[in-house]
């Protein structure tokens, strides 16, 4: 797609790209590639010289236990945070479609945790949660259970999970209600005529009808947890109890920053540059495919 | 107020030639009509004497002077578009002074030359509108008043009436020939509509497929059609072909025009031919009918004359004089 | 969202639309779920009104205390590492700086790319494109050593620039210039407008709800960024709100002071939210237009 009409002039439009071509190459391909350079590399212990060691860090990494754990952590906690946030935001969205009066007012209480950030969000789960105070915690204690997500590797995961999840429900409801309110009512009330009832309506037109909304939040939702939820493991848990909550984001914070492993870290963060590489691919893929049809 | 020439110019997009050399003079004030087909160049012609097209070759001249490597803005002209291209955030006065704004133009004299634009257009009880709320004719309107505040020496219109319901079409047609005879001004207008062409002319060029087949005054053009294709576009119903053969005489296409087919007896005058249908419009009655050899006719009549039968055999008849006889290659011969 | 309600005449009664009992059960499984996005909220806001006591010998009210003003003004005028109200300027410089930033360079860029043809145009658009694939999570450490090198830490200049270059944005703006009829372009140029001035006068006046759309989007990511005001800002006087309020928990047993922390926690989240529900339509409308 390009435009027919043109202003004439070059130096004109490199002037104008130039602010986002310098931040990009400053902020972005410079470190990039910085991160793929030092991931050849291990630094001395005093940082005054690197070895050139290859693919050596990468070979480290996928031979280590703890990086391997962190990988299987990420896909347990981004299909959970997935699921959870998805399904209750379907769920939201399939009553509040059915209403004729309303739906606005509780797609207005139910827009509110967008605005609230992954680490706040964090920090409201874990006061609900906290083993000394957490008002839930008290209540669970009174019906015989001990949460304790400080030592509990479920409990722990469990949690992070719900409040990531949490704060990804609005996103869902909304792109969600909008797909089922741009389904054709005579559609479904054709189903109905033709004998349907509610559920074989949604299992058999709702939702096919709904799939594309629900593939791109599908993918969405995995890079958000990947990559976003960083604030809520980082005010929950720190990634622990014994590494149960550390997902590969906050692998490379914790290496890179707090253990100081540039190597390691940089290792990692050009295998989260794939990963994210072949979302940002699958995303596109997807976004072509709308536009043609 | 200016001469405009056009000298063999030619346009291409990459490898593909559109405008194959054309050659137009236009005389100071006059009204020319730029009519064809979609896709025959026309608007691309338009394009580039208003400078938003380059010119691949050849000479644009506007009063005169070589226009070819100027800035719209530096060759004296206006333009109406098809959409009409308001700014849609703008009231219609800030549409119409725009352009005098940025050749900052003493805000006294804009205020005077949008007033009278907008009396002269009956626009000014809507001067503070924005476009949005303005029907169709008037933002045609407000189009020609943004053309005609900058005081051109060229108008150029690009199928300025081709988004209007027919009624409005008529009228506007009217006004814009008025306001063009008043002002004095060079008109270059380009349009699909052979009867817009007819109306508002005072020359016509006929483009067909990159080329200019034929320049004329509209009647010229229609009793003496240059090519067959300028026989076939301009004129409604269009004109009748026949294969020769059938009647004798040279060329490889022949045509009549419907008014100049008149209808007799089974038997007589040069053909036969079997009555299809019959349309009567009160004035006129278009007769359609079918020759032996599969060609359709279409015979105009006067409305009160008798009107022959579905299914009847007739003959018809015309003058020798009325013939227009073509060459393989398209030519009057 | 009324259009679609209005479009809907009343279907056949009991076949598509609940009446009677299945419409309360719709109604209450919604409150259902408004309760569950409302108490985590709920909860901090009376945390942020009661006295410390009152929370540490659990179980703690659910009513709202009278502390309210006590419990805020501590927050704002002291906190516990900075005051909180040099926090939430910190965070609107940052968020502000991050929106208005990306949308001045987004709208320069795709002005050029779309109206103009010039050298590596295509090379410049995939750069832009790329940076999609490299969220800071993925650079951090680099990232980091590129804005010490700059002496950028723990200054405004390095919380907001290397998080305002964005594919999304320039993305948007491109899309909608693409809609945006050529002859505007063209009716300009005849009337004499110079590029800039076409920019200036028809395209951004045009684009006016895009950039308040994209403002609202832009505005929430800046102000909820955590990792990267958590990297270079360790001076707590420059702290934004949302990383700050971790730093406000005490390390090893010490109990922490939570109805501080928990009014932090409101103030932290009451301007984004404020954004989102006063400008409902907008955001909405931003939301869906930048994920396409």
């Amino acid at each position: 797609m390009e435009k027919r009409v043109l202003f004439k002039g070059i130096w004109l439009p490199l002037l104008l790209i130039l602010p986002q071509i310098v931040i990009t190459a400053v902020f972005f391909f410079y470190p990039a590639g910085q991160a793929i350079w030092q991931s050849l590399f291990i630094p001395d212990p005093f940082g005054l010289s690197s070895r050139f060691v290859g693919l050596g860090n990468f070979d480290y990494l996928l031979s280590d236990p703890y990086y391997r754990a962190s990988f299987v952590t990420t896909a347990i906690f981004s299909t959970l945070v997935t699921l959870v946030s998805m399904g209750v935001a379907l769920y939201l969205a399939v009553l509040a479609d059915r209403l004729i009066k309303g739906s606005g007012t509780y797609r207005t209480l139910l827009i509110w945790p967008y605005a609230v950030a992954p680490a706040v969000a964090g920090v409201l789960w874990l006061f609900m949660f906290n083993t000394r105070v957490g008002v839930v915690t008290w209540y669970l204690g009174l019906l015989g259970y001990d949460w304790n997500h400080v030592l509990n590797e479920g409990e722990a995961m469990g949690l992070v999970v719900v409040a990531s999840a949490w704060g990804r429900i609005s996103y869902n409801f909304l792109f969600f209600l909008a797909g089922l309110q741009a389904i054709p009512k005579s559609v479904i009330e054709a189903a109905a005529i033709d004998g349907a009832r509610f559920w074989t309506r949604f299992r058999t037109i709702v939702f096919p009808l709904l799939s594309p909304t629900t593939f791109f939040l599908l993918v969405v939702n995995i890079v958000y947890a990947f990559f976003e939820t960083f604030g809520v493991i980082h005010t929950i848990t720190s990634g622990g109890p014994q590494q149960a909550t550390t997902i590969l984001v906050y692998k490379v914070y914790s290496d890179g920053f707090v253990g100081q492993d540039l190597g390691s870290s940089a290792a990692q963060s050009v295998i989260l540059l794939v990963v994210v590489s072949i979302l940002t691919i699958i995303q596109f893929k997807y976004i072509e495919r709308r536009v043609h049809y | 107020m200016a001469t405009v020439t056009l000298t063999d110019v030619r346009k291409s997009f990459g490898k593909t030639q559109v405008i194959h050399g054309v050659d137009i003079d236009i005389a100071d004030g006059e009204f020319i009509v730029i009519v064809g087909p979609s896709g025959c160049g026309k608007s691309t012609l338009l394009r580039m004497v208003a400078g938003l097209e380059t010119v691949t070759a050849g000479e644009v001249r506007i009063g005169g002077e070589r226009v070819n490597d100027r800035e719209p803005m530096d060759r004296d002209i206006a333009m109406v578009f098809q959409n009409y291209a308001l700014y849609p955030h703008m009231s219609v006065f800030d549409n119409m002074a725009y352009g005098l704004k940025i050749a900052k133009t003493p805000r006294a004299e804009i205020e005077a030359r949008v007033q009278t634009a907008a009396r002269l257009l009956q626009l000014e009880p809507y001067l503070g509108r924005k476009p949005r709320e303005l029907s169709g004719g008037q933002r045609q309107r407000v189009a020609m008043g943004r053309a005609i505040v900058r005081k051109p020496a060229v108008f150029l219109f690009d199928e300025p009436l081709s988004n209007l319901d027919a009624k409005l079409r008529v009228q506007m047609r009217l006004e814009i020939k008025q306001l063009q005879r008043d002002l004095g001004v060079t008109a270059l207008y380009v349009t699909h509509d052979q009867v817009e062409a007819m109306t508002l002319a005072d020359r016509m060029v006929v483009m067909n497929a990159g080329r200019a087949d034929q320049i004329g005054a509209p009647l010229d053009v229609y009793a003496d059609p240059r090519t067959e294709f300028v026989a076939g576009f301009i004129g409604s119903p269009p004109t009748n072909f026949l294969d020769p053969a059938a009647v004798g005489g040279q060329g490889a296409r022949l045509g009549i025009r419907p008014e100049h087919m008149r209808i007799g007896p089974a038997g007589s005058g040069r053909i036969t031919a079997r009555v299809l249908d019959a349309e009567p419009l009160g004035a006129e009655t278009l007769i359609h009918t079918r020759l032996p050899s599969g060609d359709l006719l279409t015979i105009r009549q006067d409305g009160a004359a008798p009107i022959p039968g579905e299914g009847d055999e007739i003959g018809l008849a015309w003058e020798a004089a009325d013939e227009m006889r073509f060459g393989p290659d398209g030519r009057r011969v | 969202m009324t259009a679609p309600a209005r479009t809907r005449k009343a279907p056949p009664p009991g076949m598509v639309e609940r009446r009677g009992a299945g419409l309360w059960l719709t109604h209450a499984g919604l409150i259902l779920g408004v309760a569950f996005i409302f108490f985590p909220i709920w909860l901090a806001f009376v945390a942020s009104t009661v006295s410390q006591p009152e929370i540490v010998r659990p179980p703690m009210p659910l009513l709202p205390g009278d502390q309210f003003f006590e419990n805020y003004r501590k927050a704002l005028v002291s906190g516990i590492n900075a005051p909180v109200a040099l926090m939430l300027l910190n965070s609107g410089v940052m968020a502000i700086g991050i929106a208005v930033g990306k949308i001045i360079i987004s709208l320069l860029s795709a002005f050029a790319i779309v109206y103009f043809r010039f050298p590596f145009r295509r090379v410049f658009f995939w750069l832009i494109f790329l940076t999609l694939m490299l969220p800071v999570e993925v650079r951090i450490v680099p990232t980091y050593e590129v804005v010490a090198g700059f002496g950028m830490l723990n200054s405004y200049s390095g919380l907001i620039l290397p998080l305002i270059a964005s594919a999304t944005a320039t993305f948007l703006f491109r899309q909608f210039f693409m809609t945006v009829p050529d002859e505007l372009a063209e009716a300009a140029r005849v009337d004499g407008a110079r590029p800039m001035q076409f920019f200036r006068d028809i395209l951004l006046p045009m684009s006016r709800t895009n950039i308040a759309a994209l403002f609202v989007i832009l505005f929430i990511y800046g102000w909820n960024q955590y990792l990267w005001p958590l990297l270079i800002t360790t001076d707590p006087s420059m702290n934004t709100i949302v990383m700050g309020i971790k730093q406000m928990f005490p390390s090893g047993d010490d109990i922490a002071d939570w109805p501080v922390i928990m009014a932090t926690s409101i103030l932290a989240m009451l301007p984004p939210v404020v954004v989102v529900i006063g400008m409902q339509r907008l955001f909405i409308r931003g939301l869906v237009e930048s994920e396409k």
